[in-house]
């Protein structure tokens, strides 16, 4: 017999990592929203995401659709446990998803409320989000392949604070985005900015770090029973993180951005090398959680088919929108 | 306080799934028609068309994007609600929504991008060719998930193993026994919802004076084209209706309120059926009718509700009456499409008043039908989720409790309220702005006031928006 457990582990994680760091940079944008200094300001900063938001999201769609297809038993115990967090952050993403086109077909008095209904749901959004995966890290509870905790176990200091967390990597990224997309005083503006998220992530990074061995025995056993090659992730952490700072400092446009990234990508590597090889903790590994053979083989087919096309139209679209978004590009 | 989670749930997703069937029916057949437009304009240069599109392609972009977040809601409502179901049916049903986003999500969120904002970054053939590829997702679309719902309704292909359903054939899986009919009837639907929505506000256009070149030229080529596809619907849903007969026939008894197992069954016009004294009060019908339309014989033979116990029957007076609302709309869909290509085939439509105005009253009438529709056949499969395998009982998330429920329906109702206001007010702002002139033709820019429709009270003959 195949197995393609693991192929479908590297497939979904690329896509819940496209979705975070995609979906990512426009949420953080939201969240910056109402700190604008103007309203033309603000203009720019949709502009700048407005053709590509749609294309962002619909990863989420597939992380949802791809989990239930090769790993069932992930999307319904998360969902489940999950359920008033999943319905906060579907709330704040459709508020946020229709103030791109309702904001600017607004009268200019009721701008503020899609400019509040924008940053609102961008906020709460990436905060649910922030939450899921503090509740992945505490782990579910759960009964023969059923989840049968509360309703608001999502909801701990412990998520409170990866919620948090995630509100200040989002708006990194959103910051050090705008740098890459935009001249003149709104980019000094986000370059401020820039430097105060980057130093409210590392905080959370640093507690969310040190709170999780504590608590958790089979982190902590991961991580210090052993030296590993594990360590190697903090150490990158840092220095990629210090490497942000010094391109913040030196004026450049796209390297804070893909610094931004990179610290994206070591958290999640991070993270999920702390529960590996566990997908739905303290109970379920990756192989539990498995859908058949023969529906991973029969998706598989057809997407390793398709997604390089994904891809190829996706960079595409980011070209054909390339280059700094001004005051007088207005896609509206 | 006890709150039935199941009631709830059932509740929970008929509305999120109405409230987003609404969107995609209408989007579907909007995209072909402004991919359309986009090639006749490409290939005449001719500024009407382009302006037409223009125009389309504003409303079209508001309808997407409230398509978009009310189906981000959908490809979640299927764990959080429904987990024993998912975790269930997850080795078809998963596979076959992941290739719809890879497969159509993906091509219609980036093209719509290119469409929505790169008419100057792109040459106009690749600007086409972004148009024709949206439309071309939103059908991709359509055929993996109504692929999904038609096996809902005649699984195939697949044993269950412990509960838990594994495919065995996914040619007979994906194009199980109703697909082929549903596909086909929620097609033309898109078609026809689109088709009235175009020649709707055309027609409001024409009786207004507002943008007449492309007004006419936009009535005219929907007339046609509805006038043939309201027809056919009807011939669809008749075969649609025959496969139901063979693989759902408690569906067919339901619709027809046929509580008897009888020869020359009456087409019931009029009835109250009653769930608990198992028959219909205040009967009208016509003898024999439903027998000759399913059966094709005045005598044939239909199966009637207690045939069932009663824990296996569907909640009958809905389904009777969703059923008979569709098909009173699509009657009048073909009544008024025919009279449509009449008028036109005798050059009068243009200066028909009244059936402008009527055309304008449709425009709510298919998005009802195709809910009225969806009610029927999602109903009448109850008490199934997956048809005689999986009770929509056993579906339910086991930890979901009736207060969760409660507290994310009445969630999601006032979301949707104010997301819905606000977009049909931003759509109604956008129609009553009005198609922009083509600059190259001054006579038509001036002296039209920069909304050209805010006075409503202007008279039809009046010379600042004469065709050009």
């Amino acid at each position: 017999m195949y197995d393609l457990t693991y192929l479908w582990v590297l497939i979904i994680g690329f896509g819940v990592l496209m979705y975070v760091l995609m979906d990512g940079f426009d949420l953080g944008v939201g969240i910056l929203f109402p700190f604008a200094r103007s309203e033309q300001d603000r203009d720019i900063m949709m502009n700048t995401v407005a053709p590509v938001w749609d294309g962002n999201e619909t990863w989420l769609v597939l992380g949802g659709a791809g989990l239930l297809a090769a790993f069932p038993l992930v999307y319904s115990v998360f969902l489940p446990a999950l359920y008033i967090g999943v319905f906060l952050m579907l709330a704040g993403l459709i508020f946020r998803g229709v103030a791109f086109e309702f904001r600017f077909k607004a009268a200019p008095g009721r701008r503020r409320l899609w400019n509040g209904s924008f940053f609102a749901g961008s906020l709460i959004a990436t905060f649910a989000q922030g939450a899921v995966v503090g509740t992945f890290v505490q782990g579910f509870e759960t009964e023969g392949f059923r989840y049968v905790g509360g309703a608001m176990d999502w909801l701990t200091p412990f998520t409170v604070m990866t919620g948090l967390g995630l509100v200040a990597g989002y708006s990194l990224l959103g910051a050090t985005w705008l740098l890459l997309k935009t001249d003149g005083e709104i980019h000094q503006w986000a370059r401020r900015w820039a430097y105060g998220l980057l130093a409210a992530m590392m905080v959370f990074f640093v507690i969310v770090s040190l709170w999780t061995p504590l608590t958790d025995d089979y982190v902590r056993s991961r991580w210090f029973d052993h030296v590993t090659w594990l360590w190697i992730l903090p150490l990158a952490t840092l220095l990629v993180a210090f490497q942000l700072w010094r391109s913040l400092g030196k004026g450049s446009e796209a390297m804070p951005f893909l610094y931004t990234i990179a610290l994206f990508g070591l958290f999640y590597g991070g993270l999920l090398f702390s529960k590996w090889p566990y997908v739905v903790p303290p109970s379920y590994t990756f192989q539990d959680a498995a859908s058949a053979p023969e529906s991973q083989l029969f998706l598989l087919i057809g997407l390793l088919f398709v997604l390089p096309f994904v891809l190829m139209y996706t960079a595409w679209t980011y070209y054909v929108f390339r280059g700094k978004v001004r005051a007088d590009t207005g896609y509206h | 306080m006890d709150f039935d989670p199941l009631l709830l749930s059932r509740i929970q997703f008929a509305f999120v799934v109405s409230f987003h069937a609404i969107f995609p029916v209408f989007t579907i057949g909007l995209a072909t028609y402004i991919a359309l437009l986009e090639a006749i304009a490409f290939r005449t240069r001719d500024p009407h068309w382009a302006r037409l599109s223009q125009f389309w392609i504003k409303i079209f972009a508001v309808v997407f994007a409230m398509g978009v977040v009310s189906g981000l809601v959908m490809a979640f409502q299927f764990g959080t609600n429904w987990s024993e179901y998912s975790y269930r049916a997850a080795n078809f049903i998963g596979p076959l929504l992941a290739y719809e986003v890879v497969t159509a999500f993906f091509l219609e969120a980036t093209f719509l991008g290119v469409l929505l904002f790169g008419r100057d970054k792109v040459p106009a053939g690749v600007h086409l060719f972004a148009a024709i590829m949206v439309a071309v997702g939103t059908f991709i679309s359509s055929f993996w998930i109504l692929s999904a719902n038609s096996w809902m309704h005649t699984p195939v292909g697949f044993e269950m193993r412990d509960g838990v359903v594994h495919v065995t054939s996914w040619l007979e899986a994906i194009f199980n026994p109703s697909f082929p009919y549903r596909f086909a009837h929620m097609a033309v639907a898109s078609l026809l919802t689109g088709g009235f929505v175009v020649a709707g506000i055309s027609a409001w256009y024409l009786r207004r004076g507002h943008a007449v070149t492309a007004s006419r030229r936009a009535l005219k080529m929907t007339l046609v084209m509805l006038a043939i596809a309201a027809p056919t619907q009807l011939l669809i849903g008749d075969f649609h209706g025959l496969n139901t007969l063979a693989y759902q026939p408690a569906k067919v008894a339901a619709m027809e309120g046929n509580w008897e197992t009888q020869q020359g069954a009456p087409l019931l016009l009029f009835a109250l059926p009653d769930q608990e004294a198992e028959t219909n009060h205040f009967e009208i019908g016509i003898p024999g009718l439903a027998s000759l339309i399913l059966t094709h014989d005045w005598q044939g033979e239909l199966l009637g509700l207690k045939e069932w116990s009663a824990e296996e029957r569907p909640p009958v007076a809905i389904v009777f009456w969703s059923f008979r609302t569709m098909v009173a709309i699509g009657l009048l869909m073909i009544v008024v499409a025919l009279t449509g290509a009449w008028l036109l085939y005798r050059q009068r439509v243009f200066d028909s008043p009244r059936y402008l105005r009527v055309l304008t009253w449709m425009i709510p009438l298919p998005f009802i039908a195709v809910i009225a529709g969806w009610v029927t056949t999602e109903v009448g499969r109850q008490p199934w989720i997956l048809f005689e395998h999986i009770s929509v009982q056993d579906g339910l998330t086991p930890s979901l409790t009736g207060a969760m429920a409660l507290f994310t329906l009445i969630g999601y109702v006032l979301v949707y309220a104010a997301v819905f206001t606000a977009g049909i007010y931003y759509m109604i702002q956008i129609v009553r702005k009005g198609i922009d002139a083509p600059s190259d033709t001054p006579q038509e820019q001036h002296p039209r006031p920069k909304r050209p429709l805010s006075a409503a009270d202007r008279r039809l003959d009046e010379p600042a928006d004469k065709p050009s």
